[in-house]
């Protein structure tokens, strides 16, 4: 088979499932329009995030769009604003756990042995919390600040990183190619980063995806009880717990609309996670 | 069923022990120096120091491991500086709220999510699938505190349906005499039908908001196990030999699909158990979570992580009952154990 097919053949596979299920072409759209946000959104928005005015508790209008909150601050505007820090901390909490995650995933699946005890050791102890209530123990212990939240976020996904490498990297130990690799000489140590590692990267990918929805969810929820982010910045999850107090008396913009972004920001890498496994893995379909 | 029973108890061991270090590896990594904070901002050096040989932070850290163990084996977890109690003593006093909030959601989640699973399995690729999909993947991008806040305003600020979200009993109401902790089997031992509606009104709310965010995973699950129960060679027969529709998709299919969403329950019940923090907070529900917040904003640190072993042992042992539950209903395993 030459390239060219192969390409074709891929680029077909993708039009197929992208026509079978058109949501996955949604949010591919929406993914790149949180994008946009996150990097643009400061520099596009109409009024300072942080500034607050005379008027207090407005109902959305064509002025303030999404109305403003008990200190007269625009709810649009820190609504968007907030977009790249909670993007930008799942993201880094997901990329540390990428890294370490699979790396720890493919050594104790190829290496097997003390290494698969171990890592499988340190999974299991990390699985025997619930993980939102570990994450909260975690930041407390360590301290009330964004890295810490971050850390914890990446500590509570590691199982599913290190439990998906070791299963894609142990079918693998015994692949022909691996076997070729030994044969030619390369060591242990090569076989396993440059064969082994990029043929399980592909599937970790589909994992990014569907973590990210996860631990934005995760770090928002913290910042929710007051853990990482303070007041007054703008952070979807402490918008809500700010507009929580004045849902009971009507006012129900100030926590509605950060909300709305972070199920939006969510619904987009679940359903973008769903749609990428179809492409990657198809035998994985649920 | 006694050996079967020991020997899971046995694989859980080393599980536990991984909870006790990292909770003792917590209270040692506390922000700072342990015994400037609880000598308070005003000590002197010398007042510090003292508080340090009284915690016997001075010995080496495996000394501080057996002092750990032997206080958690005499159940001390500490004092909470905020209530001014022993935290064993508030964490199971609080228990029971948790707990019955927790277990209702639950029940919401598979009344609801096992039978959505079944329809879209019934019908794969039908608008049934694709709502039954939607629906499940909006209910896990649903942040818990947002979906209870949301139901708060359509329910009580707006239809004025539900009681405001005040904790277990409005203010008028008290509990019943206490016999297990859950109001509303209390209630409806000590016969007052008043206070059982009352605590179910509270309930409502919380729980559904539990209910939904717990849906998701349990209806995938189902529908998957289904799908593939549907197409195997044992329903064929079912089917050829002319058993009706009902029959066969209750009867055979459905008692050997839930077998897989039992072992999710595991993974359901994480969720939930974290879940239930915010929905507490939300709800100013006064259970274990909303306890660890409030501990949380006032730097109280033992209540916190008495809160997080409380869990991760509370956990542990759920999914000790789950593995036990399977092996009941399902002969297969206990052979190949």
């Amino acid at each position: 088979m030459s390239a060219s097919a192969a390409a074709g053949g891929t680029v077909g596979h993708i039009r197929h499932v992208l026509s079978e299920n058109p949501v996955t072409g949604l949010s591919f759209g929406l993914f790149g329009l949180l994008v946009l946000t996150a990097i643009l959104g400061p520099s596009l928005v109409p009024y300072d995030p942080l500034a607050s005015s005379d008027a207090a508790l407005a109902a959305p209008s064509a002025k303030h769009w999404f109305g403003t909150d008990n200190l007269g601050r625009d709810v649009f505007a820190r609504v968007v604003v907030a977009t790249r820090l909670d993007l930008g901390m799942a993201f880094a909490a997901v990329a540390l756990v990428f890294v370490t995650g699979t790396l720890a995933g493919v050594a104790a699946g190829f290496l097997g042995g003390w290494t698969d005890r171990i890592v499988g050791r340190v999974t299991d102890t990390i699985m025997a919390f619930p993980l939102f209530v570990l994450a909260m123990g975690l930041v407390a212990a360590l301290g009330n600040t964004i890295a810490n939240v971050i850390y914890a976020t990446a500590i509570i996904n590691f199982p599913i990183y290190a439990r998906v490498a070791r299963t894609e990297a142990n079918i693998r130990r015994e692949a022909g190619y691996i076997e070729a690799a030994r044969l030619a000489g390369a060591s242990t140590l090569a076989v396993m980063l440059f064969e082994v590692l990029p043929n399980v990267l592909p599937i970790m990918m589909v994992q990014v995806s569907l973590t990210m929805g996860y631990a934005i969810l995760n770090t928002a929820g913290l910042s929710f009880i007051g853990l990482g982010i303070r007041p007054p910045t703008a952070e979807w999850g402490i918008m809500v717990a700010e507009g929580a107090g004045y849902i009971v008396s009507g006012e129900w913009w100030i926590a509605l609309f950060p909300g709305l972004a972070l199920m939006l920001a969510v619904f987009t890498f679940n359903l973008m996670g769903d749609g990428l496994r179809d492409i990657v893995d198809p035998r994985r379909r649920t | 069923m006694f050996g079967l029973l020991a020997r899971r108890l046995a694989a859980a061991l080393p599980t536990l022990a991984g909870v006790i270090v990292v909770t003792f590896l917590m209270t040692r990594a506390l922000p700072g120096d342990p015994a400037a904070y609880f000598a308070g901002p005003a000590a002197t050096r010398e007042a510090v120091e003292e508080i340090r040989r009284q915690l016997g932070l001075d010995q080496p850290l495996w000394v501080q491991f057996g002092d750990y163990l032997a206080d958690l084996a005499r159940g001390d977890l500490g004092l909470s500086i905020t209530t001014g109690q022993p935290v064993l003593a508030d964490i199971a006093q609080r228990l029971p709220a948790s707990a019955e909030l927790t277990l209702i959601g639950l029940l919401i989640a598979a009344g609801f999510g096992v039978p959505m699973g079944v329809a879209a399995a019934l019908r794969p690729n039908s608008w049934v699938d694709h709502l039954c999909r939607v629906i499940a993947t909006a209910g896990v991008s649903l942040p818990t505190f947002f979906t209870g806040l949301l139901l708060v305003y359509v329910f009580y600020y707006q239809l004025g349906w539900a009681p405001a979200p005040l904790g277990r009993l409005d203010a008028f109401s008290s509990p019943p005499p206490q016999v297990t902790g859950f109001y509303l089997i209390d209630s409806l031992l000590a016969g007052d039908i008043e206070t059982f509606t009352g605590a179910a009104a509270q309930l409502a709310l919380p729980a559904l908001t539990l209910g939904i965010f717990a849906l998701a995973p349990i209806a995938r699950m189902t529908r998957g196990s289904m799908l593939s129960v549907l197409s195997s060679d044992f329903i064929r027969a079912a089917r050829a030999a002319g058993l009706s529709g009902n029959t066969i998709v209750i009867r055979y299919a459905l008692r050997n699909a839930l077998l897989p969403v039992v072992t999710t329950l595991g993974m359901v019940l994480s969720f939930l158990l974290g879940a239930n923090v915010l929905v507490e907070k939300v709800f100013a529900w006064p259970g274990i979570g909303s306890y660890a917040i409030e501990a949380l904003i006032a730097s109280d640190y033992a209540p916190v992580q008495g809160f997080v072993m409380a869990m991760a042992i509370l956990y542990v042992a759920l999914n000790l009952v789950i593995d036990l539950a399977y092996q009941a209903i399902d002969p297969r395993v206990r052979i190949e154990a």
